[in-house]
């Protein structure tokens, strides 16, 4: 068998790879996920993570006791959370953070933990704790200062330590695409100062609870929202709609998407390739299967020294496949810290995935195999000992056609091949189009994240900065942004968290309305059209409708969460595709006709001049008015920034598996031609031919082939896309899908260039072989 | 025709050895030949098992280079040339044939011939070439399709399709009965005789020897004897 092995090992190491690859995906994708699974489940226990979250104006301190005894609550915290504009030494722009409380009492719920330093004194009303990431990169250590303005109120801080909170293991600044953590911090304050920084004294504005371990969190949430309405209650919801989960989970869903739709495809492949190869292996040594035969060895015995081949090959690549899992998964976790913030990592190996890959591979490898045992099997042992007979060419409608068009000897040599051997260049043209097939799929996912930025960036949101104003204002307040320093052009907008609701169903969201001939904040949709919302009606994106099961022409309730708390009953005048949307929007003439009242802003993008920016932020630092600021420059640029690093790893990775899927396949049927024909192909060279003339016939096919197989690539490649934004769409946002043309020939060139490499690897072995000797032995 | 009348041979070879090395054994398959072959001249080479016969026709025909001596085709060394012009010298010059046929199976009878015609400089039609060796009537069939005997015709074919200068053939009876065997040299005898093509022709048949113009006789890698036949006959008049 050793000798078989190094006969072939080229070969076996090609097929061991491509099935490594799909048990590097398995793998490394299960590894990451039960590592985070695992992680989530013991940080969200150890430190007491909520289950349920609501929010109201003010509540008197005692609802907390009620929500405790509300069936089903085991436990319930209230704390005070407001927004405030922070003035960071060495930080031109002003960030944003969100002071939270900390009972007095010491917290119960959504512990946070501290990762140096210590909790603010209670004591010492002027002590903050700020999130880890946030501190991290501005230096600002236990001991150092910040200013901010807290409710209109100029105050100086200092910071006593850095805090992890299982709460916001994914922080997303309110109204951005990407965490920010230069800009955006959590800000922890005792009770007591929070309370007098916002004369809430006796009184929260959010409540955490923890269900018992049988509560039903629908009737939890609504009974929060029973007992907070009367205090402007903006609506209870779970973990679900929590933003740091919802987006952990969403990804560990993607993970667990990867794991089950790559590697089938591997497995296939791999399984093709082995029963190639050992087909052909076999064929090769008919005379000594006979031999064996004759000697008396019985099937089994045969049949097992084949299978045995197959499945070393099976276990090389089973063992391959889990080192670069493990190795990718490390990398993965390695990202994912990037947004994750985990204050522990639990390494999980994948036990399930090692052994289901174990199991997957070396049954692929032993199913490829035996077909190919099966058959050399069924010789008689006195035929198997003959040369097998020479191969017939028959002459069907193909052929035909193939001599009428009088092509060169050479290129009728490569024809006659492909139609010869079928179910090869089958498995040729199966294997390169699902090579192609995984890069447009994975080259794809540049294009989705860049026709998203392009929609949010280039067509949506085309001003540089948007003021978050403290309060709505009527609309002379844009009039007033217009003299801020270097701002060229000023936009009101009306925003508005509300509640949705049709028949039982009900989201969360944003009510958006939209001043007419605005230029900078536009509504568009993914084909990239700019959607003016009509004199009345709402217009919403796909995915909230069907969330809300609610078609154009039926009414929507639209209960607002902050003052003037106003309910209105719309109709919706238009669904629209929207990817990343998941707010309803309406004409402002419209709105406010519905609430009664005359036109009010509350947000105003700008469109500033660029080297005025510093101008603007030390202004706005200055302006009580405005509770805060987005830099959409800023954020493109984190955007880009995140996205490029981790996308780049995963196209790399993603690469690499195509390339070798291609190299692969088209090295095994090299390998095989070459083995085959090399007789032949000597005795072109004898005649005269060149070595790039005799090189054409073993290319040319090859090539040819290739060639077939990446428009076939392209529409796998479609399919497996789509796929993709299915399995990956969450509730927070769907995929665009739309793949580009440099998308194709990205793919195309590189499984061709692939190609071209494997099998001018196998050529320079036909230059290499020496015609006299070539001549002399047959096969 | 005789042999050394000539005052430029086709080929000369020149003291030429020829050293396999494997691992640590050296087989001297040629010792020093001298050998000259005249234009028009048919020979006929004989000598035992591992005499050196195969490896002194690939030398001539560019397959192979000697480990010492030179050869010349005309007034061209090919010891000195590169494999690129030891392709197109084959290309151009040589024709081959060879005990197995090497004829290659996924191409019928008349592309097999046209492989050959498509890339020399003045060949025949595929259709002449085969109506020469007596096959065009099978002109349209695979080589499976084929007896052995035909085979190696439409392989004669292929090598006289381009009118090479000379024709190389190692054994090109070996595996045939003698009756297709007779009909293969008849095909080559016509050959010489109507193109005036130079043919070396291998055998181990003793019976053949009488169709040359020459014998030259290897053993052990040496020439041991080289006589001119005082009488040819036609190859139908030989039986074995
Ligand atoms: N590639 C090779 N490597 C090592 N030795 C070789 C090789 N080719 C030939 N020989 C040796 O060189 C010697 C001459 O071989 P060659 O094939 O020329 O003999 P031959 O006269 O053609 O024999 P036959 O009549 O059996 O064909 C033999 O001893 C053979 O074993
Ligand atoms: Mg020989």
């Amino acid at each position: 068998m050793l000798r078989d092995l190094r006969r072939i090992w080229a070969q076996a190491l090609a097929i061991a790879l491509v099935l490594g690859c799909g048990i590097m995906v398995l793998v490394g994708a299960q590894a990451t996920q039960s590592t985070l699974i695992q992680t989530q489940a013991a940080y969200y226990e150890r430190h007491r993570f909520a289950d349920v979250f609501a929010g109201a104006t003010r509540a008197p301190e005692d609802v907390v006791q009620a929500a405790a005894l509300i069936p089903g609550v085991a436990q319930a915290e209230g704390r005070i959370s407001f927004q405030a504009v922070l003035d960071i030494a060495g930080m031109a722009e002003p960030a944003t953070g969100r002071i939270l409380s900390l009972p007095a009492a010491g917290p119960a719920l959504n512990l946070p933990l501290v990762r140096r330093g210590r909790l603010p004194d209670p004591d010492r009303p002027d002590e903050v704790a700020l999130a880890e990431p946030f501190a991290e990169i501005h230096g600002l250590v236990p001991g150092s200062r910040l200013r901010g303005v807290l409710n209109g109120q100029l105050r100086e801080l200092t910071v006593t330590g850095w805090v992890l909170s299982p709460e916001f293991i994914y922080t997303m600044p309110p109204g951005a695409m990407m965490p920010d953590d230069r800009r955006y911090a959590l800000i922890w304050m005792t009770d007591a100062a929070a309370a007098a920084a916002m004369d809430m004294a006796g009184a929260v504005n959010e409540i955490a609870v923890r269900l018992a371990r049988d509560g039903d969190e629908r009737a939890v949430i609504a009974a929060l929202d029973r007992l907070l309405d009367p205090y402007g209650g903006t609506g209870a919801y779970g973990r679900d709609r929590q933003v740091s989960h919802a987006f952990l989970d969403g990804e560990l869903q993607q993970l667990g998407a990867m794991a089950a739709f790559m590697p089938p495809i591997f497995l296939l492949i791999a399984a093709f390739l082995v029963n190639m190869v050992l087909g052909r292996l076999i064929t090769m040594e008919r005379a000594q299967i006979g031999l064996m035969k004759a000697l008396g060895y019985g099937r089994a015995d045969i049949a097992w020294h084949y299978l045995k081949l197959a499945l070393l090959i099976g276990v090389i690549g089973v063992l391959a496949g889990w080192g670069f899992g493990w190795w990718i998964a490390d990398a993965m976790i390695g990202l994912y810290g990037d947004f994750f913030r985990f204050p522990f990592i639990i390494r999980d190996w994948g036990t399930q995935a090692l052994v289901i890959s174990a199991i997957l591979g070396i049954a692929t490898a032993g199913l490829g195999g035996l077909r190919a045992v099966w058959s050399s099997l069924k010789l008689p042992p006195a035929e198997a000992m003959q040369p097998p007979a020479p191969p017939s060419f028959a002459r069907g409608w193909a052929d035909r056609v193939l001599t009428r068009i009088r092509l060169r000897q050479t290129t009728m040599m490569i024809f006659r091949s492909i139609i010869r051997w079928p179910g090869r260049a089958v498995i040729t043209l199966f294997g390169v189009s699902a090579s192609v097939g995984v890069l447009v799929m994975s080259y794809f996912m540049f294009d989705a994240v860049e026709r998203l930025a392009d929609s949010v960036f280039q067509q949506a949101n085309r001003q540089q900065v948007t003021l978050m104003l403290a309060h709505a204002q009527s609309d002379a307040a844009v009039q007033d942004a217009l003299t801020l320093p270097g701002v060229l052009h000023a936009e009101g907008a009306y925003a508005m968290p509300v509640r949705a609701v049709h028949g039982h169903r009900n989201r969360l969201t944003a009510l958006q309305g939209h001043f007419p001939d605005a230029e900078l904040a536009r509504l568009v949709d993914d084909a990239g059209r700019v959607v003016e919302p009509g004199a009345s009606g709402l217009i919403l994106p796909e995915m909230l409708a069907r969330a809300l099961d609610i078609r154009a022409g039926q009414v929507l309730r639209l209960e607002m969460m902050a003052p003037p708390r106003a309910i209105l009953n719309l109709p919706v005048a238009e669904i629209i595709p929207q990817g990343m949307g998941q707010e309803a929007h309406i004409a402002a003439a419209a709105l406010f006709d519905a609430m009664g009242s005359a036109p009010q802003v509350n947000m105003i993008h700008l469109s500033v001049q660029s080297d005025r920016m510093d101008d603007l932020n030390a202004a706005i630092k200055e302006t009580p008015a405005v509770a805060g600021l987005s830099d959409w420059a800023e954020v493109r640029r984190q955007f880009d920034a995140t996205l490029s690093e981790n996308l780049l790893t995963m196209v790399g990775i993603y690469t690499l598996i195509g390339v070798l899927i291609a190299i692969g396949v088209v090295y095994n049927a090299a390998r095989i031609q070459l083995s085959e024909r090399s007789y032949e192909l000597a005795s072109l060279r004898v005649l005269g031919f060149s070595r790039a003339e005799v090189g054409y016939v073993l290319v040319g096919e090859l090539m040819l082939l290739t060639a077939l197989a990446i428009p076939l690539g392209w529409g796998f490649g479609y399919w497996l896309a789509l796929g993709l934004v299915g399995a990956m769409s969450t509730d927070m946002f769907q995929i665009p899908f739309h793949i580009t043309r440099r998308t194709f020939a990205l793919a195309a060139l590189a499984v061709f260039l692939a190609a071209l490499g494997s099998v001018m690897m196998v050529r320079r072995r036909l230059d290499r072989i020496d015609l006299a000797t070539a001549l002399k032995a047959r096969d | 025709m005789v042999h050394d009348s000539s005052p430029l041979p086709v080929f000369r070879a020149e003291g030429v050895t020829r050293v396999y090395k494997t691992g640590t054994v050296e087989v001297w398959a040629l010792r020093g030949v001298d050998l000259r072959l005249a234009e028009g001249e048919m020979v006929v080479l004989l000598g035992a098992s591992g005499s050196g016969k195969s490896t002194l026709v690939n030398i001539l025909g560019g397959l192979d280079l000697p480990s010492g001596g030179r050869v010349f085709f005309r007034d061209r060394e090919l010891t000195q040339a590169s494999d690129r012009q030891l392709t197109a010298f084959r290309r151009d010059h040589v024709g081959f044939v060879f005990q197995f046929y090497n004829l290659v199976p996924s191409l019928t009878a008349r592309e097999n011939v046209a492989l050959v015609t498509e890339i020399a400089r003045n060949p025949m039609t595929p259709e002449e070439a085969l109506d020469r060796v007596g096959l065009a009537h099978r002109m349209d069939h695979f080589p499976a399709e084929m007896s052995g005997g035909e085979q190696q015709r439409v392989a004669i074919a292929r090598a006289i399709a381009k009118r090479p200068d000379v024709l190389l053939c190692d054994e090109p009876t070996g595996a045939l009965d003698s009756k297709t065997g007779i009909q293969v040299l008849e095909a080559l005898h016509e050959v010489n005789r109507d193109l005036g093509t130079a043919t070396v022709l291998i055998t181990h048949n003793a019976a053949i020897q009488r169709i040359a113009h020459r014998v030259v006789v290897l053993a052990d890698g040496r020439v041991i004897r080289d006589d001119a036949n005082a009488e040819r006959v036609l190859p139908a008049q030989v039986s074995w």
